[in-house]
């Protein structure tokens, strides 16, 4: 079975073997999507990324796929967040970090200098940790974004809202206070608003740092039923602390540690028979 | 159980300290404001408004001070804000690791600081002996020139202190960064950035010095921005140290005058910024 072993970090020209591990008869059958093959949306070469001197990301190589869930585990400070960071080069707001290596989305370098920012972060959606509605009200925070690249007439505008709302489950608890401030909502449907937003100008990936760490159990469930149910559009990628959440919603896993990713596989297979030691002992809480 | 003793006895001592701090601080707040309605009330009466300064020992009011005041301090606001917030904002958004920003801001501290007289002096230098003469114009420069740093540190004080993560999310949707300044950050610091201008206002409103040496004073009614024209500090300082009655009453009734109108400013200033906000 020497087919299944998962990428390594810093061996490995990481996707080629991926596929053809991802191509091995273990998916599970009982998910709908299976019958799908997953197809490369982010292949990330060899990344490397430093907070000035201070190397966070040694290296990684991974794939990720369309209308897949990808999890990001591991300790704090492994790194995690920063490799989601770097997938819409969210970082560059700050001078001293910088990353080095490649980050293809559909074959191109987004790490190019000459890639417009602003174009692909219209495509690379992003919600994070703590909910962050702008100050303004329940609509504007979600038309804010849709203003931005397209011109709509206001009927228009008020579908892809409603639309927008709906998707993020958001609808039934603000259609009546569209008028009023976002920040008039509670934590959980805050977080919703921001992945309405998100998914309002209708990005190709969605990369959520922690989205849940915030929130009750109740909005964290919420938010991972929405997660799942994005997931036939989007090629999602969460970061977590919570090991059940991983398990629950993605469909690959990758367990990050000291900056290296140790590895990464279906999350399955890795939660039930990691191929590593350490992941093994952070799934079991030994560690972390 | 001695620690614990101590600690309350320390405790005791430094609560009643901040009490006695917080007191003489608003004892002498209240003392100035109760002298300037016991004084200055009486002398706010209808003439005050629609008189000009009088010569010693006959009838008049403030009128042509009131508007040399209104005018020139509204004017260098107008100058003053769009300055100083242009600048808060490069230090606080788009100066962010540059070198240049903390050259920036140590002369903007040095501005903060320095004595208004000196301010005047240089006005006076700069414009009214090349023009030859004392104008509002000069007297709105030097007023805009004490507005400019007081906004400068506001608004950068109130941007950075907008959380990273409202910026984070409004440039992950992939806005470019004047929007988000403009449109995002400015509305999470409205407040603070008004409280900011309406400090400089407060500011300038009452500054003396930089007037005496540009715009100086006026007994007469003059809407002439090219020469001398009245306002309330000067003319409080003027009538103030004079020897005459009817002056001194002016005087507390300009001085009442200035401090009410700007803590009204202040109160609907904030009254306004919290309705416009989304904020909680």
């Amino acid at each position: 079975m020497s087919i299944e072993v998962a990428p390594m970090v810093t061996s490995a020209p990481a996707p080629q073997p991926l596929r053809t591990h991802l191509a091995a008869p273990t998916v599970p059958s009982d998910k709908p999507h299976a019958l799908e093959a997953p197809s490369t949306k982010i292949t990330v070469k060899d990344l490397r990324f430093y907070y000035r001197n201070f190397e966070a990301v040694k290296g990684v190589s991974l794939a990720l796929h369309d209308k897949r869930v990808t999890a990001f585990i591991g300790p704090s400070g492994c790194g995690k967040s920063t490799l989601l960071r770097c997938l819409n080069r969210i970082y560059e707001l700050y001078p001293h970090q910088r990353a080095t290596g490649e980050v293809l989305i559909d074959g191109r370098n987004i790490l190019d200098p000459r890639e417009d920012l602003n174009l692909l972060r219209a495509r690379v959606g992003m919600v994070f940790q703590k909910p962050t509605p702008f100050p303004m009200s329940i609509y504007d925070n979600i038309a804010f974004g849709i203003r931005l690249y397209e011109n709509l007439p206001a009927q228009d505008l008020d579908e892809r809202v409603e639309q927008a709302l709906r998707r993020a489950a958001l609808w039934d608890e603000a259609k009546d206070k569209l008028k009023e401030s976002g920040l008039s909502l509670s934590g959980g449907q805050q977080q919703r608003l921001c992945i309405a937003r998100a998914v309002a100008v209708k990005p190709e990936v969605l990369l959520l740092d922690e989205p849940c760490s915030a929130l009750d159990p109740i909005s964290t469930q919420r938010i991972e039923e929405l997660i799942a149910e994005l997931k036939s559009d989007y090629c999602i990628v969460i970061v977590t602390h919570n090991m059940q959440q991983a398990a629950r919603s993605s469909d690959y896993t990758a367990f990050m540690y000291l900056g290296e990713l140790i590895e990464f596989a279906e999350t399955e297979p890795m939660f039930t028979h990691p191929k590593m030691r350490q992941t093994e002992d952070y799934i079991t809480g030994r560690f972390g | 159980m001695t620690i614990y003793a101590r600690r309350r006895t320390v405790n005791f001592v430094i609560l009643t300290l901040s009490y006695a701090a917080t007191a003489a601080g608003l004892i002498v707040l209240f003392m100035i404001l109760g002298s300037l309605l016991w004084n200055g009330v009486p002398a706010l009466g209808a003439t005050l408004f629609t008189q000009t300064t009088p010569p010693p020992g006959s009838q008049g009011g403030l009128l042509n001070a009131i508007f040399g005041s209104v005018v020139m301090t509204a004017a260098a606001t107008a100058f003053g804000t769009p300055i100083g917030i242009l600048t808060g904002t490069y230090l606080a958004e788009f100066g962010r690791g540059s070198q240049l920003a903390p050259v920036v801001r140590f002369v903007n501290d040095i501005l903060l600081s320095a004595p208004s007289i000196i301010i005047g002096l240089f006005v006076y230098e700069v414009m009214v002996v090349p023009m030859g003469h004392f104008s509002a114009w000069a007297g709105v420069v030097a007023l805009a020139i004490i507005v400019i740093p007081v906004v400068v540190r506001t608004t950068e004080n109130v941007l950075v202190l907008v959380p990273a993560s409202l910026r984070e999310a409004a440039s992950a949707l992939g806005t470019p960064q004047w929007k988000v300044v403009v449109k995002v950050i400015y509305r999470a610091a409205v407040q603070g950035m008004l409280t900011g201008a309406m400090l400089a206002v407060a500011r300038i409103a009452g500054e003396t010095a930089p007037l005496l040496f540009t715009a100086l004073n006026n007994q007469f009614w003059s809407g002439n921005m090219n020469g001398p024209m009245a306002n309330l500090p000067v003319v409080i300082f003027q009538f103030a140290m004079s020897p005459y009655a009817d002056w001194q009453v002016l005087a507390w009734g300009g001085a009442a005058l200035i401090t009410f109108t700007i803590l009204f400013l202040n109160i609907l200033a904030r009254w306004v910024a919290s309705r416009g906000s989304f904020s909680q």
